[in-house]
């Protein structure tokens, strides 16, 4: 066995001048890819802190000049930001609630050979994939359902992903074996008893992946808030980032005080690159820790795609 | 090679053990009452949120007026995507639609395969680790916030036009000329989202057992051979049903960021369909020819679908349906 082991790294180190330029061209290619990817980020980062009269005249490269906090200051000093936190962090808690409990209910219940009628379900779930009634009809069926105007117009839509209710359905499949429901049956057990004691627990994964998925697609959205929103008091944060960062409209209260239009344009740069920042902040803090989670997700959906 | 490929073990279908209930189908319903309890909500939402939408595309025929609903509202017929085809800005935004879907695909599809490929050449696992964490990333920033980025840093006192300046060129307003639109939407596009698509490469790379590689190499097969006749041929299933899904939303994707990349002088090339039923329908409240130009929208993305699933078919015999 050690001799088969031996000869097998002795095998493995043995390369071939074409391999290695290939490895040290890999190696190259792909550390310029993770630096193209990590530059833009990290400049973010040390623009937000920076003078903005050295950033402005490309000053800033590798490191933060002239570090200031004035930039962060004036957005927590706005309004508009901690309504739209306060908002988005209320509809991501209500929306992902409602977007795991009926993604679970619906993918267990699928998952389960016995199901009568399971293939039409998955195919009318399915089909939804690819035909909608698109923008149009959707937002009139919002409107006479009187939901304009309210936080239930940015969760009800979005109920259920097909593609999340797929990757859970996966999982229930490889992961509940028969012969537990089996057993349990045979000892008088219900279908709901079975599923909240015995199949949620061995699901903790999954939910997880649920959790993640639903939060940061409600954490991110923008579109709906837009379109079915009139009432700046509802906001979520990602329309307050649209009107700072893309409307250019920084408030009078972030920039109120400062004289000259260059400097308040320089300002508006700073806010810019701070609230960035900002509203990436709870994604950057967990991401380190939550990675493996989503690439668990996306592995499972591409089993059975 | 073609050959030994068809037979290798991780192209085999693994059977599946069927849980059998024998019971009357009645019964069965009966027993599983619960079962359909956990469905119905979701049930009701498909058909609140999804069904009855796709009956209101009947408004596309109609002069659709809120007080008479679908019912009372006149038919009209194709008159609306009769004035849609004969608008002066029909062919302008086909052109974007398309061109934009088009290059898209053409940068999106294959680059992930290709860094997918790369990293599973890595042989240090912890800096490809590495690497893997850090290229995933962008995928979770939001739309707002990366077009947020693509306006500060492509600026003109940005971040690109500091560097072009190094190199003694003259500052391009990148966000107001028309020409600048597609490039810098189809590659923020591929910052966000080609290490994330990579992902699936690499489970299905994961797959496939060493044993054949270490036969390959025994066989004198460099890194290059073993790509060409290992690794691509046990993705190409996925990379199929992949391209065909992506074809079939090739129409409806990206428009929230063609919506927010837009400025009063890049619009031109920036206006693609679905950004031009927001606004003629929701802005302007035209529901009815919005509803037929997002119709029209569908249907052109339906055959492409179409298309795209009988070439996978024919080519790799693996397809959608």
């Amino acid at each position: 066995m050690s001799n088969f082991v031996m000869n097998r790294t002795k095998f493995w180190a043995r390369k071939s001048r074409e391999d290695k330029i290939f490895d040290v061209l890999n190696l190259f290619l792909l550390s310029g890819l993770m630096l193209v990817v990590l530059y833009p980020l990290y400049f973010v980062v040390i623009a937000s802190i920076s003078n903005p009269d050295y950033v402005y005249n490309g000053e800033v490269w590798l490191y933060p000049k002239d570090i200031t906090f004035e930039g962060y200051q004036r957005i927590f000093q706005d309004g508009r930001i901690w309504t739209g936190y306060k908002n988005t962090v209320i509809y991501t808690l209500v929306g992902t609630f409602v977007n795991v409990a009926l993604t679970l209910m619906a993918a267990y219940a699928l998952s389960r050979k016995d199901l009568a009628g399971r293939n039409f379900f998955m195919f009318m779930f399915l089909f939804t994939m690819f035909f909608s009634g698109g923008l149009i009809p959707t937002y009139l069926v919002v409107k006479n359902l009187g939901l304009v105007n309210t936080m239930w117009a940015l969760i009800l839509p979005k109920a259920v992903a097909v593609w999340n209710l797929i990757v859970a359905k996966t999982f229930f499949q490889s992961t509940i074996p028969d012969e537990l429901l089996e057993s349990a049956q045979m000892d008088g057990c219900s279908n709901t008893k079975f599923f909240w004691k015995i199949v949620l627990p061995l699901s903790k994964p999954i939910v997880a992946v649920m959790v993640l998925f639903y939060a940061v697609t409600h954490w991110n959205s923008f579109f709906d808030a837009l379109i079915y929103l009139n009432d700046e008091e509802l906001y979520p944060l990602q329309l307050v980032l649209r009107s700072i960062l893309i409307q250019n409209e920084a408030s009078a209260s972030m920039l109120g005080d400062v004289e000259s239009f260059a400097a308040q344009q320089r300002i508006a740069d700073l806010i810019k690159y701070g609230v960035i920042i900002v509203a990436a902040v709870p994604l950057l803090i967990l991401y380190p820790f939550i990675q493996k989670y989503f690439v668990k997700g996306a592995m499972i959906g591409s089993i059975k795609g | 090679m073609e050959t030994k490929v068809k037979t290798l073990p991780w192209r085999k279908a693994k059977p599946k053990s069927e849980l059998k209930v024998k019971s009357s189908s009645k019964k069965k319903i009966w027993q599983n009452y619960e079962l359909y309890l956990f469905l119905l909500p979701t049930i009701i939402y498909f058909i609140i949120f999804h069904y009855i939408p796709m009956y209101g595309i009947l408004i596309a025929f109609q002069d659709y007026m809120p007080t008479q609903g679908v019912w009372g509202s006149p038919w009209v017929g194709f008159e609306h995507f009769i004035r849609f085809f004969n608008s002066y800005q029909f062919w302008n935004l086909l052109e974007n639609t398309l061109e934009l879907s088009f290059f898209q695909l053409l940068f999106g599809f294959p680059l992930p395969i290709i860094v997918a490929l790369l990293l599973n050449q890595l042989r240090n696992q912890k800096y490809k680790k590495f690497v893997q964490t850090v290229i995933y990333a962008p995928h979770f920033i939001s739309v707002v916030v990366l077009v947020g980025m693509v306006y500060v840093f492509f600026s003109p006192n940005g971040l690109i036009n500091n560097f072009i300046m190094i190199f003694g060129g003259d500052p391009v307003y990148f966000m107001s000329e028309a020409s600048w639109f597609k490039p810098l939407y189809i590659s923020s596009g591929l910052w966000q989202e080609t290490g994330w698509a990579a992902i699936i490469y690499l489970a299905a790379l994961a797959g496939v057992s060493p044993e054949v590689h270490e036969a390959a190499i025994m066989d004198g097969a460099s890194k290059m051979q073993r790509i060409r006749h290992v690794d691509i041929p046990a993705i190409m299933p996925t990379a199929m049903i992949l391209l065909v899904l992506s074809v079939g939303n090739l129409m409806n994707i990206g428009f929230e960021k063609a919506y927010l990349m837009q400025t009063p002088l890049n619009v031109s090339a920036g206006e693609i369909i679905p950004t031009y039923v927001y606004k003629v329908g929701l802005q302007s409240a035209q529901y009815s020819f919005a509803a037929a130009v997002g119709l029209f929208n569908a249907i052109i993305n339906f055959i492409l679908l179409w298309a795209v699933n009988r070439a996978a078919k024919k080519l790799s015999g693996s397809g959608l349906w």
